[in-house]
Order: C-alpha cells, then structure tokens, then sequence
C-alpha cells in the first residue's frame, strides 16, 4: 500500500544522500539522491559495494586510516569533506556525516552525504589566497632580512693601528626591517669614518631613509671633514626628502697624526659616546645635538679629543639604554658599570655590552642594539 | 632525555614478562590497540606508545627538519627500547610502523626478538612489475583532502587564549582521538607513502608474522605477498576482514593470530 502524502519513506525521499552499511561496510541500503549522485541504480550496488569503493583512492586511504578508527572510538564523524566518484568517474564533492547504528556490537553505518560543489570551489578559492599570502608573508621576510644585511656591513673594515668591533641585534624576531645601522669608511689616506644611526619607525619606508642617510653621510663626508657640519648637510638633505622618518646619528671622524689618533665626534639625538680610559674610568663624550630631519634650526657640536693608548670609546644606539627588563630601562648607570668592569678589549667591550642588554630583556630585544667600539692599538 | 614521557609510554602487565611493543601506524596513537593489546597484559610487558607528533607525544619534540623518513623514527624507537632496557621483544606494527618495525629489528637485532607486521606495505607506489596500489597523483591527491579535513583540530593555545575554561579544554583533550596537527599530519603522510622499503626486507633475521587483511584497499593482498616472500621463513596469516585495521574490524582473529605466532616458539 502507498504511504500517505507527507510520510512516504523519508529514507527514501530525503534531500541528501543517505546510505546503510553493515559490519563489514558494505551497503544495505541507499536512497534515491544518494544514486543519482553517483549514477548507479540499487540493484548494481546493494550487497555488491562498498561505501569505501564509491569514494577516490586518496579518499579511501584517509577513510581507512582516520575516519573509520574515529567512528569506531567516537561513533559519529561530522563535516568531512570529500570526493564521491560515479560510476562514469566523475567527481563530486560532498560534505559526509556518519554514525554507527546501533549501539551495540553491530558496527553497521549510517552514512549521509551533501552536495558541496559551489562550496567546494569557495573553499578551493580561500586555500589558494591563504597559500599565496602565506608564501607572499614568507618572501616579504626573506626580502627583509636580505635588506637588512645590506644595511649592516657584515664587519667593520681593517684600519691599522685602530682596533674596531661592531655589534647589531635585530629587535624580536628581526623580521622587520629599518632601525638602527652602523658605518666605517675611509675618508682620506690617514682618515675614516665611524657612523651609527637609528631611523625613526620600521619597515620599507624606513629602510629607504636608512639607505639614504648612510650614502648622503658617505657622499658628503670628505667634503666636511668637521661632524657637525657633515651633520649639518644630512639634515638639510633629509628635511628636503619628503619622508615622516627622522633619524638620530653620530659621526666620529677619526684622524691618524703620527701615532696616535684624533678624534672628532658629534651628536645628533644620540646618546653621548661612552669614553673608557685606560684606568678603566668611565666618562660620557659629546654634546647633545638634534635629530637629523626633525626640527626646523637643528644644532650640532663637534667635540674633539686625543685617543690615550688603552682608552676605548664605544658608540651604541638608545636600544641599548632603553631595553627594558623586569627591574625597568637598563639605564646609563648600569652601562657604565658594566664597561667599567668588562676586559679592555674592543670585542670584549662590543659583545659584552650586548650580551648584557639581550640578558636583561630575557633574550628578547624591545628595539635594535647596535654598538661599535674602537681603540688605539698600543 | 627522557623519551617515553614525551612518547606517551604506557606499560601494562608484569615487569619481568617478555615485552610486546604495539606502534600504531600513520592516522591515530595508540588507542587504536585498544582491542588487541589487553589481550596479552596477563603474559607480556605491553608496551604502547604515540610516534612523535602523533597521539598524545609531546610535540616540542617535533621538528619537521628531522622527520623526513622513517629511520628518524627508527632511532626514536631504537633510543626508547635502549632507555627502557627492553631485550627480545615482540615488536607489533600497524601499517607504516610495520616497515618502522622491520628498520628497528635490523638496528638492534637483540632488542627485538620477533616482529609482528600488521596491514603492512614496503611501498605504496606502483612500480615496474610491483602493484603498490598507489600513483603519486593519488598522494597528492591525499595531501589536498588532508589540507580540506583537519579533522576537529585546533590550536589548543588559540582556545586558551580565547579565555576557555579549564573543562572546555579537558572535553577537548578527551575527544583527541586521531586529531594530529595538521602540519605534522602532511608530513607524516608523504614520508609514508612515498617511501620505499622493499631493500630492508630481506635483512630482517627474526622471526616474523604478517598479518594481512582480505580486502585491504591501503595494503593490498599484493604488498602483504610481496613481504612475504622478501622475508625469509616469515608467516603469512589472512584474516577475512574488509579494511586497513584487523585490529579494529577483527580484534578477535587479530589476537588469535598473534597467540598462535607466538605460542609457535
């Protein structure tokens, strides 16, 4: 007899795929949406297949190794994005629920299966724009890495009769790029050049600024053989430069006389060079000037004095007196104290000073640290 | 280092018995022996464990650099039985850890005293004049559902930073069953199915049991025969069973399988 209108078989009628399994997964039963996905009548699959053959070779291997064992444990497996294959080998991607029939020993399944062709390609679209933006993320950190190395000579060149060591520590991960830089150069035959900077903000525009102090400084630096002037023409190159970056930055020219070394340095919004004699004292060296490109009457001094054998200086950026620990800013008292006590070597002093800011910070810079120390050989 | 904390070791049964080592293979830990290895507490050391990334391992001890083949796990397995100090043990291996199993017995040949290889596969590609069963496009293929399913896995430190509470989290913990990072998941897939085993077979020197199901569409009947004949004197059991897990479908005959292999000795 013909079930009234309204409860015919729901099996039959329902708008998904639906299908029984028994023990041994193989189908018992399969409703009418369930064969026209996958193009086959009931009498060619009813006994004859199972659930598993009507799914791709990919799909079975991840069935047999994962869905299966979890409907066992868990006895429902929801969402389960997959591929049915029709008889004529076509694909149709299906969104599958399953259950374990009975709560008993009988491992029979019910198995529900919806349609999922538009939202298929949706998903396929959002994995495609998350590989590509993972891939994008990945070269955009490779590219700043590379940018920050050419920023950084790798080491400070060989000048004779002055020892030189540098230092630099990327904040964080270090995958960003801009902040601090560091610069040693030849000026004349008897002359060179030490430059250490801290562009203003991160990433690409600041890189730029960074590029172009440390060539304005190289271009203009035999020309004005005085810091401050040579501070002077950075300024007015930068505040020209229609950039929202500043950049504080000292210039220590550094000039041989028979044997032993001049010294001339100036300061533009960086701290004060650390001065350590060969009695092991402490002083700071330099008057403070302005941030190159901030201010619109920007003052510079230069200072000079007589390197002593066994006296050092050492320049380093506000990363190093800034970095912040449990017990607040590292603080210029403590780097006093230390540079004091560290062994009277350029890269004793350099590595020392480092060392001791990334320790205060638990490992983990708040902002770039670079430093560079040198001395007259004795 | 300590390894079988950060394995997820258990051992059941009496100290001083001989040890039987269950190692699930590639989806799931070691629950998936959860109907087979009780079975043998009354006689045998069980020893289960999760492979590193898989199950409840630590997965700090994870790095992807490492685990590029399966002689990775090897030492892994090799260093625990060395830390545990297990002599002749019953080495039982699903799937992939079958072949894992067959480079362990070969590495430390008094450690492992027989070997049990469940639904094994010493290559999953066809090859000339091998049926694996498998071509790469079907890997790749497998890769891209693996990405499309992650199976209920979440970061679970995205959930503690999202303020869930200690219970939520538990719940999570307790419904993991063959959750695996989804990262480690691909990985642990490629090196399984694109590796190539069939030179280790003939090495192996001690006594050994395959355990073959009747329709296995991930082993097939060719891949179990393959082994068989590669493996000297080693026996060859059929259990009449549809899919990749006897030890699932067919505990019973599994165990029985087993007792009949090792009470042969």
């Amino acid at each position: 007899m013909e079930p009234a209108h309204g409860t015919a078989d729901p099996f039959e009628r329902a708008p998904c795929g639906y299908v029984v399994t028994d023990g041994e997964g193989v189908i018992v039963r399969a409703n009418a949406e369930f064969l026209r996905m996958v193009e086959v009548t009931a009498a060619e699959i009813v006994s004859v297949r199972t659930l598993a053959s009507f799914v791709s070779v990919a799909g079975r291997i991840l069935l047999e190794t994962h869905l299966f064992p979890m409907l066992e444990h868990s006895r429902v497996i929801r969402e389960i994005d997959l591929d049915l294959v029709t008889a004529g080998g076509r694909r149709v991607p299906v969104l599958f629920n399953a259950g374990l029939a009975s709560p008993g020993g009988d491992r029979s399944v019910l198995a529900v299966f919806v349609e999922a062709r538009d939202r298929h390609r949706y998903e396929e679209d959002l994995r495609h724009a998350k590989r590509t933006a993972d891939h994008a993320r990945e070269e955009a950190a490779a590219l700043a890495e590379t940018l920050q190395q050419t920023l950084i000579p790798p080491a400070p060149p060989h000048i004779p009769g002055l020892d030189i060591a540098a230092a630099y520590r990327p904040a964080g991960a270090g995958r960003e790029v801009g902040g601090d830089f560091y610069d040693v150069f030849q000026v004349s035959a008897s002359a060179w050049i030490v430059a250490l900077g801290d562009v203003s903000g991160k990433g690409v525009s600041a890189a730029t600024v960074t590029s172009l102090v440390r060539y304005t400084v190289r271009s203009f630096a035999i020309d004005h053989p005085d810091p401050a002037d040579l501070l002077g023409r950075v300024d007015a190159v930068l505040s020209a430069n229609d950039t929202r970056h500043y950049c504080t930055l000292v210039v220590a020219r550094l000039e041989r006389h028979g044997d032993g070394w001049e010294l001339a340095l100036s300061l533009a919004g960086q701290p004060a060079a650390l001065l350590r004699s060969s009695g092991g004292e402490v002083s700071e060296l330099g008057v403070f000037g302005t941030p190159v490109g901030l201010v619109e009457h920007p003052r510079f001094t230069t200072v000079r004095h007589r390197l002593r054998a066994g006296s050092s200086v050492t320049l380093f950026t506000d990363g190093v007196t800034e970095g912040r620990g449990a017990d607040g800013m590292y603080g210029d008292e403590r780097l006093h104290d230390l540079v004091r006590d560290l062994p009277a070597d350029v890269q004793a002093v350099t590595d020392g000073i480092a060392r001791a800011v990334l320790e205060f910070q638990n490992g983990d810079a708040s902002d770039d640290i670079a430093i560079v120390t040198f001395a007259p050989q004795p | 280092m300590n390894l079988a904390p950060r394995l997820n070791v258990a051992m059941h049964g009496p100290a001083e018995a001989r040890p039987i080592v269950f190692v699930h293979g590639f989806g799931c830990g070691q629950l998936m022996w959860r109907h087979v290895a009780p079975a043998f507490a009354e006689d045998h050391r069980v020893v289960l464990l999760d492979l590193p990334g898989a199950g409840d391992s630590d997965l700090s001890l994870y790095r992807p650099e490492r685990y590029t083949g399966l002689e990775a796990y090897r030492d892994d397995l090799v260093a625990l039985l060395e830390e545990l100090d297990l002599t002749d043990a019953v080495f039982v291996g699903h799937s992939v850890s079958a072949m894992i199993g067959v480079l362990v017995a070969n590495a430390a040949p008094g450690r492992v005293g027989a070997l049990v290889l469940v639904a094994p596969s010493a290559r999953y590609l066809d090859d000339e004049g091998y049926l694996g069963g498998f071509s790469e496009r079907d890997i790749e293929e497998l890769l891209g559902l693996m990405e499309r399913n992650h199976l209920g896995w979440q970061d679970p430190l995205a959930g503690l930073v999202a303020g869930a509470a200690p219970a939520e989290v538990k719940l999570e913990l307790e419904d993991s069953f063959c959750r695996t990072r989804p990262d480690i998941a691909a990985q642990f897939a490629a090196v399984t199915f694109r590796g190539d085993n069939r030179a280790d077979l003939v090495d192996v020197r001690v006594p050994t049991l395959i355990v073959q199901s009747s329709d296995d569409a991930v082993a097939p009947m060719s891949a179990g025969a393959f082994i068989r004949d590669q493996i000297p004197d080693s026996i060859f059991t059929v259990i009449e069973t549809h899919g990749h897990c006897p030890h699932l479908s067919a505990p019973v005959e599994t165990v029985a399988a087993l007792r009949e292999f090792l009470d042969r000795r």
